[in-house]
């Protein structure tokens, strides 16, 4: 695990953003707060719809129209983003904070040549001419394994594998030495064989960089892989956080366990598989309980009343009334997860 | 939900003989390119692939982008013309144009991995589910629709509504019921819970699985999640750059992967585990899959392999059976454990012809 300094390099606090569509009003992002340390890799996970990457976007200040961050701050580096002007946060993004999204042929501008959208990444940020820049782009290209690099500089994006074009686009956002990079689903796109050359390869160079990374994913294998720290959201809520170890051996939240048990592994064969009986609720018409009520095994009365997140202590949290009473989920029979189709 | 099977999509008895039986199927594609560089150029996508999937059981295919998966299952449906091979259905030649094999290309449906793109946007769920009985020639379809959703567990209201106003997975379910509506006996799912979130995948899987054993269907499963389809699949195939590089019943697969590629590609997957993660030494492929415009000499593996020899530059290994069910095509398959350290075995040939 990563050392952690005492000051949080990132701090989110209470942050939502909603979507204000013709049909209603979505609450995207409702009420999500943490803390990222220096050289720390935080996971956040959950399912399509779950806020995970508006909360990406949220910190970054890209939310798209009609959604707003209605409420909340961003401090990075102990300042507050959501008090910066435009070109304020030009300067940030790219710089002291960097993102790599999913798909890297749309965060590579196809008409132009590789080692020139290189050049820009440090040009635009005023860091030296552009002589430095490309000798910059050349150590980057050979950094991320591109053979050949002179040369590769003149490709164009699409003369590029979607391996390639990823590693390239995860160097670009680490060219001015970023001390926050946030990454999401960097390698859901890419072949199993290829995400574990990235893998691989953005573990090396956090390391390198000693940077801060957030990492949004779906797949629970990349975050064992990667993550020092997980964030577990659902329904628009962070509902469970843990390092990483206890989550996946002790889930503190029906959730969590329940996604984790319907995984199937790569040692089960042809069998039936726990499942998570219906699907995650209406965002317009957010229940007023607990989210995963309708879908937990474990319900209660209580459980009708909207629980917060709560310090369990050993630096994990849960939303869920039953973990804060001191129960556990581990062992769990999973057979309560019979995963009908509800409608 | 309910799980009796309507009036006519009664269970047939899973026998065990082969329904589709592929033999030496070559698809190619021709690339034509325009300017200074005209020229053609084939794509090898399938490239003599043999295979016979028995009646009742689930046939797991797993392979990268662009290995030739969706292509062979085209293929196999009769969506694509082999270039070369032969493809029989229930015993029926597919490539004569009989009445036989009109009848058999009914029996064999495709559920696709995108269910908005397989869904028209205008149409209603009922009428999308209903089109295929329409182009049939059958008029009274409202009774079989309404059976049809509910054996995928799509409420009756739901039917009248747009695809959009559905989410990802009742729209799959959606086309799963499209798909059985002329009670077929093989579906072919080409990626078709990839796209759904990790809690919905479990429960279409079981859905297919409940499915399966209520209407004795036959499945061939295409994904590139190696879990995935072992999770459902009575055996695995391997595919790599257009060949079946290895097959074998599920869990023998799990237990004993022979071929490299395999064995690379189990070992790339990240487990859900932290303590296992930390501590394995992934097998990493370097590089990435060569063209199929121009596959490599000898064994197409041997660009990546870790154990690359000189006789697999030069010589193709035959797809053989190295155990019960279990075949490969490598030189050296079965000298190797799960992390690729050699293991002492006097002869992996022993069990199959030599090449």
């Amino acid at each position: 695990m990563a050392e952690t300094s005492p000051e949080p390099i990132l701090r989110v606090h209470d942050l939502s953003t909603r979507f204000f569509a013709t049909f209603g009003v979505v609450h995207a992002v409702d009420g999500v707060s943490f803390d990222l340390h220096p050289r720390e890799t935080l996971g956040i996970v959950g399912e399509s719809g779950s806020g995970k990457s508006v909360t990406a976007l949220s910190i970054l200040r890209l939310v798209p129209s009609p959604g707003r961050v209605v409420s909340g701050t961003v401090e990075l580096a102990g300042q507050n983003l959501f008090d910066l002007d435009a070109e304020a946060m030009r300067r940030v993004r790219g710089n002291t904070m960097s993102t790599v999204f999913q798909n890297p042929m749309t965060a590579l501008n196809p008409a132009l040549r590789i080692g020139w959208q290189l050049d820009e990444a440090f040009l635009a940020h005023d860091r030296g001419t552009k002589e430095e820049a490309r000798d910059k782009t050349i150590e980057t290209l050979q950094a991320v394994g591109i053979p050949d690099a002179l040369e590769r500089a003149e490709s164009y994006p699409h003369e590029y594998s979607g391996g390639m074009r990823q590693r390239i686009v995860i160097a670009m956002g680490m060219v001015n030495n970023p001390q926050l990079l946030i990454a999401d689903e960097p390698t859901t796109a890419l072949d199993v064989t290829i995400q574990a050359q990235v893998m691989e390869l953005m573990k090396r160079l956090i390391d390198e960089h000693d940077m801060a990374l957030i990492l949004i994913t779906h797949n629970m294998g990349v975050v064992a892989n990667m993550c020092d720290r997980v964030a577990v959201m659902y329904a628009g809520e962070i509902v469970e956080e843990a390092p990483v170890d206890d989550l996946f051996e002790d889930p503190r939240h029906p959730y969590t366990w329940a996604l984790l048990a319907s995984l199937p592994s790569i040692e089960d064969v042809d069998a039936r598989l726990p499942a998570i009986a219906g699907f995650p609720p209406d965002m317009v018409d957010k229940p007023t309980g607990c989210r995963f009520l309708e879908r937990c095994p474990f319900a209660e009365e209580i459980c009708a009343d909207h629980p917060e997140l709560v310090e369990l202590g050993e630096g994990r949290k849960s939303r869920c009334w039953v973990a804060q009473r001191g129960e556990t989920f581990a062992e769990r029979d999973v057979s309560l997860l019979r995963g009908e189709v509800l409608e | 939900m309910s799980l009796t099977a309507p009036a006519g999509l009664q269970p047939s008895p899973s026998s065990g003989r082969p329904l589709l039986e592929l033999d030496e199927v070559v698809k190619h594609f021709i690339v034509r390119k325009r300017g200074f560089l005209a020229g053609r150029s084939t794509v090898h996508a399938v490239d003599r692939v043999t295979l016979a999937v028995k009646e009742g059981e689930t046939l797991g295919i797993v392979g990268e982008s662009g290995c030739g998966k969706s292509t062979l299952a085209r293929v196999a449906v009769g969506l694509y013309k082999p270039t070369s091979g032969s493809i029989a259905f229930g015993g029926v030649d597919m490539s004569q144009k009989s009445e036989e094999a009109t009848e058999a290309r009914r029996q064999m449906q495709m559920v696709f991995q995108d269910p908005t793109g397989s869904l028209n946007p205008r149409l209603s769920i009922r009428e999308s589910v209903a089109e295929p009985l329409r182009a049939g020639g059958v008029k009274k379809v409202e009774a079989r629709v309404d059976e049809i959703l509910d054996l995928v567990a799509l409420k009756s209201e739901y039917g009248d509504r747009l695809p959009h106003q559905l989410s990802g997975g009742q729209q799959q379910r959606a086309c799963i019921a499209r798909a059985l509506i002329r009670e077929p006996r093989l579906v072919v799912h080409d990626e078709s819970v990839s796209a759904l979130d990790v809690s919905l995948q479990a429960q279409v899987l079981n859905l297919l699985r409940d499915l399966q054993e209520r209407l004795g269907l036959t499945y061939v499963f295409i994904s590139h999640d190696v879990a995935t389809v072992q999770s459902i699949s009575r055996r695995v195939a391997v595919m790599y750059l257009g060949q079946i590089v290895e097959l074998a019943p599920s869990a023998e697969f799990s237990a004993r992967p022979l071929h490299p590629y395999s064995i690379a590609l189990r070992s790339a997957v990240p487990v859900p585990n932290p303590k296992v993660e930390r501590q394995r030494a992934r097998i990493i492929l370097r590089g990435d899959v060569p063209s199929p415009l121009a596959p490599p000499s000898g064994c197409r593996f041997h660009t990546r392999c870790p154990a690359v020899q000189d006789v697999c530059r030069k010589e193709e290994p035959r797809l053989i059976e190295h155990r019960d069910g279990h075949w490969a095509t490598c030189h050296f398959a079965g000298q190797f454990d799960k992390t690729m350290q050699p293991v002492p075995i006097a002869d992996p040939r022993a069990k199959g012809d030599p090449p």
